[in-house]
């Protein structure tokens, strides 16, 4: 009996959401296009950033989605949340395809995560096409913002700008003047070696030569730079690969005993499964740019927690992005009371928050470059770590004026 | 210049991995005619063997060496009775499309169970300094890998060209139906010899741990480079193998010195040029294959 009068009730409360009368903005009931919401994390489940974001990316979005409809009630969105996803193997047409293909046949509302910058630029075109959202939150390259920027494309967690401003003058100003920079030959190697190249020399340094590997690298050795960095001897060495081939990088700098030559390393992006790759030690003592640590704070660890349950480790700043940037979206068609992408884009420009993974953010309208603090990092070695996992400390934050860039700088001309 | 010339050293240490994974490509083609797409697996295995060793069983890198190609060459002799004899008749074809299967198994099982992001291993410590060569320290470890895979391409060389066993090999490999009619009991051998140049793989795997990520691409991204330098050195020849091998590591070293992107490419160019001369590989002759 009584699951039949909740089931009596349920349907009056669908037939309410979804057919029932005109609710306007704010007022509680959301209005769906097409009866559900659709989130689509595409990137890369197979290939070298596979466990920086990959799968477990999807499940952080998925985590969103509960923990989403546990707070607000399993209505609260006006229809169920789907969850869809796939690899885009770290190529360019592989991911547009995808995204079309989303957009159009599975009806997706909005696309998440999407690493490897050539990947995400190809999407951000796809989305302004498909007038439907896409909030970036792993790649990095800052022409998300800049020459590529369009209406329905955000970028979220962290770009190379902030990586330089943070870890490029940090390290230029503790006397680390001359560097010598190698980085993968393609678009967020070739950013962050610009972005690098005038931070350093903004903060009073100088690069003496810079270097591209290539991508992929399919032999894994990086040795003919190293040994080119130990004749050039700079005081830094800028490395600005990323997952496994700054591995291989770090593994091979340490093979050629560089640090005893007093080149110190710099490393452009870390992530936690870096540091599980080689060993906490192999990179005690690096600074580095993040925009999230999980051992940051309380709000953070209980996420982390969370998340270790669910899936065997701590999150790295990407799963903890998806989750955040899922958060944010569903609560702006919350907000708007409808999932129609431009209504979502106004109730997102110039918006104020703050979560467990954000500080401090505003949503900038004019470029859609989610403004937020980053920290300075700072790897410790095994012996000072309480827990598996717990790899580095705070040692500074970079206010989110600071962390990003200029307006003026990026040069983004919203098409309309 | 004494930066060209430390390149030189870089590009014997990358075509000490070449050489010993084109040697055992070519015994295995040489005597079963088996184009074993498998070959990076395996060195992806000989590379966790040592990892796992370490790391569960506390066996350090020098009896790594020994254990993991012995053990993981066991394996390979299971799985040609298990498997590959099954397809000896039927077009190479077969057997080339079950062993990219069986890679994509192994592959995918170690990603399952690791990850993609790699494991570390450190160099034992009594190769972990470096030497002075000139104005840059030169990592021993490197030094190692360049005289010992020079060794064991020598000892398999004199295996084959200098001793009976290697005698029988050779001689069924050339002539099966002859060999036989000798009285000499060719199928014998076909298991081993799988299995040996599986090892060879595998002993490449444990030799790169220190200097690579240990992740379960390492073999995949690798063997394409390596198929590249079999087809230059000639398939089925022991010495053109393990020339080749040296050769194209070089010379991709050498080329990294003008432009870092060459690395990459100089293989595949280099092979495009030997087909296009001589069509069987600077060491191969056309009637044994």
């Amino acid at each position: 009996m009584q699951r039949t009068i909740a089931l009596l009730v349920a349907t009056l409360v669908l037939a309410a959401g979804c057919g029932g009368g005109n609710v306007g903005p704010g007022g509680g009931a959301v209005k769906l296009n097409d009866g559900k919401l659709v989130i689509a994390v595409i990137n890369d489940q197979s290939g070298v950033y596979a466990d920086l974001s990959g799968k477990n990316a999807v499940e952080a979005v998925k985590m969103a989605v509960e923990d989403f409809k546990a707070k607000y009630g399993e209505n609260s969105l006006g229809g169920p949340v789907e969850v869809i996803t796939a690899d885009h193997q770290n190529k360019p047409d592989v991911a547009s395809a995808k995204a079309q293909e989303f957009y159009e046949r599975n009806a997706a509302d909005l696309i998440l995560d999407v690493p490897t910058s050539s990947a995400a630029l190809g999407i951000a075109k796809v989305a302004l096409d498909q007038k439907k959202l896409y909030i970036n939150v792993t790649a990095a390259t800052t022409d998300l913002t800049g020459a590529s920027c369009n209406k329905y494309t955000f970028h979220y967690a962290y770009d190379t700008y902030m990586l330089a401003q943070g870890t490029g003058i940090t390290v230029t100003q503790q006397g680390g003047k001359s560097w010598y920079i190698i980085y993968p030959n393609y678009a967020f190697g070739q950013d962050m070696e610009k972005s690098f190249r005038q931070a350093v020399i903004g903060a009073g340094g100088n690069v003496i030569q810079s270097d591209g590997s290539p991508f992929p690298n399919t032999t894994g050795d990086f040795s003919s730079l190293l040994l080119k960095a130990g004749q050039l001897k700079p005081q830094v060495l800028g490395a600005m690969q990323a997952g496994g081939d700054l591995v291989n990088v770090v593994k091979q700098y340490n093979e050629f005993k560089l640090k005893d030559q007093n080149i110190k390393l710099a490393i452009g992006l870390l992530f936690d499964t870096d540091i599980t790759a080689l060993g906490q030690d192999a990179f005690a003592g690096t600074l580095y740019t993040t925009p999230w640590l999980w051992s940051m704070d309380d709000q953070s660890r209980q996420f982390a927690d969370k998340f270790l349950k669910r899936t065997g480790i701590r999150p790295t700043f990407a799963h903890a992005g998806n989750y955040s940037a899922a958060w944010q979206y569903m609560e702006a068609v919350r907000r708007g009371g409808t999932d129609d992408a431009d209504a979502v884009v106004k109730q997102l420009e110039g918006y104020k928050f703050n979560d467990f993974f954000i500080r401090n953010g505003v949503v900038r309208a004019d470029d859609h470059w989610v403004m937020h603090d980053a920290l300075i990092a700072q790897v410790k070695p095994k012996s000072e770590a309480k827990e598996q996992f717990d790899y580095s400390k705070v040692v500074g934050t970079l206010s989110a004026e600071k962390a990003s860039r200029p307006l003026a700088d990026g040069g983004c001309k919203m098409p309309k | 210049m004494e930066y060209v010339a430390l390149q030189l050293f870089n590009g014997l240490a990358n075509g000490s991995f070449y050489a010993l994974l084109s040697l055992g490509l070519a015994v295995i083609f040489g005597v079963l005619r088996v184009v074993n797409f498998a070959h990076g697996a395996f060195y992806m295995l000989g590379a966790f063997g040592a990892y796992l060793l370490l790391q569960d069983f506390s066996v350090g890198f020098w009896p790594a060496l020994a254990i993991a190609p012995l053990a993981i060459g066991v394996a390979a002799m299971g799985l040609e009775r298990l498997l590959i004899r099954r397809l000896y008749g039927l077009d190479p074809l077969y057997n080339f499309l079950l062993t990219f299967g069986l890679t994509l198994i192994i592959q995918d099982g170690m990603r399952l169970r690791f990850g993609l992001q790699g494991q570390p291993y450190p160099a034992p410590a009594e190769l972990g300094g470096s030497l002075s060569l000139g104005p840059v320290g030169y990592p021993v470890y490197r030094l190692f890998v360049i005289v010992f895979s020079l060794a064991v391409c020598v000892l398999v060389w004199y295996l084959i060209e200098r001793t009976r066993v290697g005698m029988v090999v050779r001689a069924s490999t050339e002539r099966p139906e002859l060999t036989r009619a000798l009285g000499i009991n060719v199928d014998r051998w076909v298991t081993p010899v799988f299995g040996f140049g599986v090892a060879l793989a595998a002993l490449g795997g444990v030799l790169a741990a220190p200097m690579r990520n240990v992740s379960p691409l390492m073999g995949s991204e690798l063997i394409i480079f390596t198929f590249a330098v079999v087809v230059i050195g000639g398939m089925g020849s022991i010495v053109g193998a393990v020339v080749a091998g040296f050769l194209v590591g070089i010379l991709a070293s050498l080329a990294a010195v003008f432009d870092p992107a060459l690395e990459n490419v100089l293989a595949f160019a280099l092979m495009a040029v030997v087909l296009l001369v001589r069509p069987a590989g600077l060491f191969g002759s056309v009637d044994r294959t």
